[in-house]
């Protein structure tokens, strides 16, 4: 008997199985879904460029023999004590309450260790940060919790915070179970409750007036700190030039995959510009103010890899930042702790339901009895053995296009693999010297 | 406005209270906002260095910020944004107005403002007293997480925004959405209210508050009772996200 071929189950790519849990999840709960870390979906990235390398028309340098340096100083603009880093990468602000103290110190042994420098975040100075890292950036953040001028002056540099690549135009949310006692007497809040952090500064608007606030905290620190003014990836070209003219010594841009550690789902996958497609239009704007070096560019959002680092550099930035991945370096979404991902309805490598202080890893966490399994001297090391690793890629990247220095690495060495890159970057789709975008083309 | 002046006010108890040395200058007609800043952050640590005067301030910004030393200084005139902006320890008097942020994010001491104060008077302050003889401009007190404020006259709209803790003294009227989205500060307000923010109350005066008042008052050279207050302060409704009241955020 003839009968009618079975066809296959079609799932539908519109309402797949991961947006339809969403819309019941939405459907059971009434709440927008919170959670950490940054965009999952793909967008544009460095993996879309390719190295071209030298050969006939340029020549490399050697491996392991030539030098090809990594320093990089940041301040040179007004600060009378810039900061000198030996390596161009550095850890970006994360605050303690989202993380612990154990990780908070780990970042600063780690950064310390490798040359480099860490930032606080959201919530204050810490002890455990300031006394373990070298070097230090004190965030002024729109909450201004636990903000104090003693601190400020112990701080190595300020880092003024208008935006975050996860959310630009967007506050915090710490929620109650991470508002232990040590927590909420360093944000002068009660116990227990869900804090918001405010998404714009309480006393001031505008370049204009952030220029003024520049001057006080200037006249404050003595005109010895640099001052940093951090951006999401949103209008790249015109946050960078409104902050030079605020009195920026550095630009911290951060991409809209920037990691968070807790925000609307919605925000973190639906706003901003995407890492790739800021660094141009950036450095095209200090270069139009006669400020590119002058006013260094630090870049983040999807830092991973020494060839994240080396393409950041070549498309004009004087550094990179990273957030997630020096969590993961110290422990986070290990595979170890896999069956108390599961546990907790997740796994390893997708667990971002940081904001609930379960973290297995002991890491985005306020439990004492989670916080204990991350041993900072250990975790320290592990961060300082991958900025060596990223360093040592970005080397041999930057020696096969034969530059002596990291910084001297230029939007000519690369080629893009894609059209949409290939207009991002600004640099020739691969193959081609076309430029989408350029020349009316 | 309500201003009332009382003789013996915060800073002529401050010096009855202390040896002083002989009163110094700086004219800023001659001296730039750094030297201004740079003496004053110096001072109070040789002799005859706790008293001095700025003189010719005509609104410059910053001035007689980042001060961690017990000393008094008199501001001869109106200056701009962020006047005595996070005091430690110091005695600041404005003879004239300031501009946004007077005495923000201040930690102790003293600032008093003989005239008006523009917007975020004592923005994000933790500690000290802040004293305005005149009115008060919008979001007077946002962010507070300690500071003591008192307004001798009327304070602007949006004032005590997302207020952490301390104490808020309005002896005059009070703008509109007063201590929107507040936390654990208290609020005390003598004459109407334009209208209360987001989970923001009147609450009730009790003993307590009413010595909270009369220190307040008296430490603020007001002349008022507080009898004539009622206190303001959370509901705590939206401590912890409830959909239910999404609508009120
Ligand atoms: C757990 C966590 C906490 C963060 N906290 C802050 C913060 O307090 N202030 C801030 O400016 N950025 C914060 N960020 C953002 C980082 O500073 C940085 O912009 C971002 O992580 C960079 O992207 P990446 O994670 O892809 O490296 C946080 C990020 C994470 C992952």
């Amino acid at each position: 008997m003839d009968h009618t071929p079975a066809t296959m189950p079609r799932q539908s790519w519109t309402f797949s199985n991961e947006i339809n849990s969403e819309i019941r999840r939405a459907a059971m709960t009434g709440i927008y879904d919170i959670r950490g870390g940054g965009a999952k979906r793909r967008v544009p990235h460095f993996d879309d460029l390719l190295f071209m390398g030298a050969s006939m028309s340029r020549y490399p340098l050697e491996g392991y023999r030539e030098k090809c340096e990594t320093s990089v100083t940041l301040g040179t603009r007004f600060a009378k004590k810039p900061i000198e880093l030996a390596i161009p990468i550095t850890i970006a602000g994360m605050s303690f309450g989202s993380l612990s103290g154990p990780a908070k110190e780990a970042l600063g042994r780690g950064a310390s260790l490798a040359g480099t420098s860490t930032t606080t975040g959201d919530g204050g100075m810490t002890e455990e940060e300031r006394g373990h890292s070298k070097l230090l950036v004190y965030q002024y953040l729109p909450s201004r919790y636990g903000m104090n001028p003693d601190d400020l002056r112990r701080a190595d540099a300020i880092e003024v915070v208008v935006g975050q690549g996860a959310k630009p135009g967007g506050g915090g949310m710490l929620l109650g179970q991470k508002i232990t006692e040590r927590v909420a007497q360093m944000r002068d809040l009660p116990e227990g409750i869900d804090q918001r952090s405010a998404c714009r500064h309480p006393d001031w608007t505008g370049p204009d007036d952030l220029e003024i606030k520049i001057l006080e905290l200037r006249e404050i620190t003595g005109w010895e700190k640099p001052i940093y003014i951090k951006v999401g990836g949103s209008r790249p070209y015109y946050d960078t030039a409104l902050s030079v003219k605020a009195g920026a010594d550095v630009i911290v841009l951060d991409g809209m995959q920037g990691g968070t550690a807790a925000t609307q789902d919605v925000f973190i996958e639906h706003v901003g510009t995407p890492t790739l497609a800021c660094i141009r239009p950036a450095v095209k704007a200090l270069q139009d103010l006669g400020m590119h070096r002058k006013v260094q560019l630090i870049v983040s959002g999807g830092i991973r890899t020494g060839a994240d680092v080396a393409k950041a550099l070549a498309l004009g930035a004087d550094a990179v930042s990273i957030g997630t991945a020096a969590l993961v370096a110290i422990g986070d979404n290990d595979p170890k702790w896999e069956k108390e991902y599961q546990k907790l309805g997740s796994t390893a490598g997708a667990y971002d339901d940081w904001h609930e202080g379960r973290d297995p890893a002991g890491i985005t966490t306020q439990d004492p009895d989670l916080m204990a399994r991350l041993d900072p001297v250990e975790a320290g090391r592990r961060l300082r053995n991958y900025l060596n690793v990223l360093t040592l890629e970005c080397q041999t990247l930057a020696r096969a296009c034969g530059k002596s220095h990291v910084r001297n690495l230029e939007p000519e060495d690369l080629c893009a693999l894609t059209i949409e890159a290939a207009a991002m970057a600004q640099v020739p789709l691969a193959g081609t010297n076309w430029i989408p975008g350029q020349n009316g083309l | 406005m309500t201003s009332a002046l009382k003789k013996a006010d915060a800073v002529d108890r401050v010096s009855a209270s202390k040896e002083l040395g002989s009163l110094r200058s700086l004219d800023m007609a001659e001296v730039e906002l750094r030297d201004v800043n740079a003496t004053l952050q110096a001072a109070g640590k040789g002799e005859n260095d706790n008293r001095w005067e700025v003189l010719n301030p005509r609104g410059s910004h910053a001035v007689a910020v980042g001060l961690d030393v017990p000393i008094e200084v008199t501001v001869k005139g109106s200056t701009g944004y962020y006047c005595a902006g996070m005091n430690k320890k110091a005695t600041v008097h404005v003879e004239g107005s300031v501009g946004p942020g007077v005495a923000e994010n201040m930690m102790s001491g003293t600032v008093i403002v003989e005239g008006d104060a523009s917007q975020y008077a004592g923005a994000t302050g933790h500690g000290g007293l802040l004293v305005i003889k005149g009115n008060a401009s919008s979001r007077c007190g946002i962010s507070m997480k300690g500071i003591d404020i008192v307004v001798h006259g009327n304070i602007g709209h949006m004032s005590a925004f997302m207020a952490q803790k301390g104490n808020l003294v309005v002896l005059g009227d009070a703008g509109g959405a007063l201590g929107d989205s507040i936390y654990e500060a208290r609020l005390f307000v003598r004459g109407s209210v334009a209208s209360l923010g987001a989970d923001c109350i009147e609450k009730e005066m009790r003993p307590e508050h009413l010595e909270i008042l009369k220190d307040l008052l008296e430490r603020a050279g007001a002349d008022a009772s507080p009898s004539e207050f009622k206190r303001y302060g959370s509901a705590r409704k939206l401590y912890n996200f409830n959909i239910d009241h999404a609508g009120e955020y």
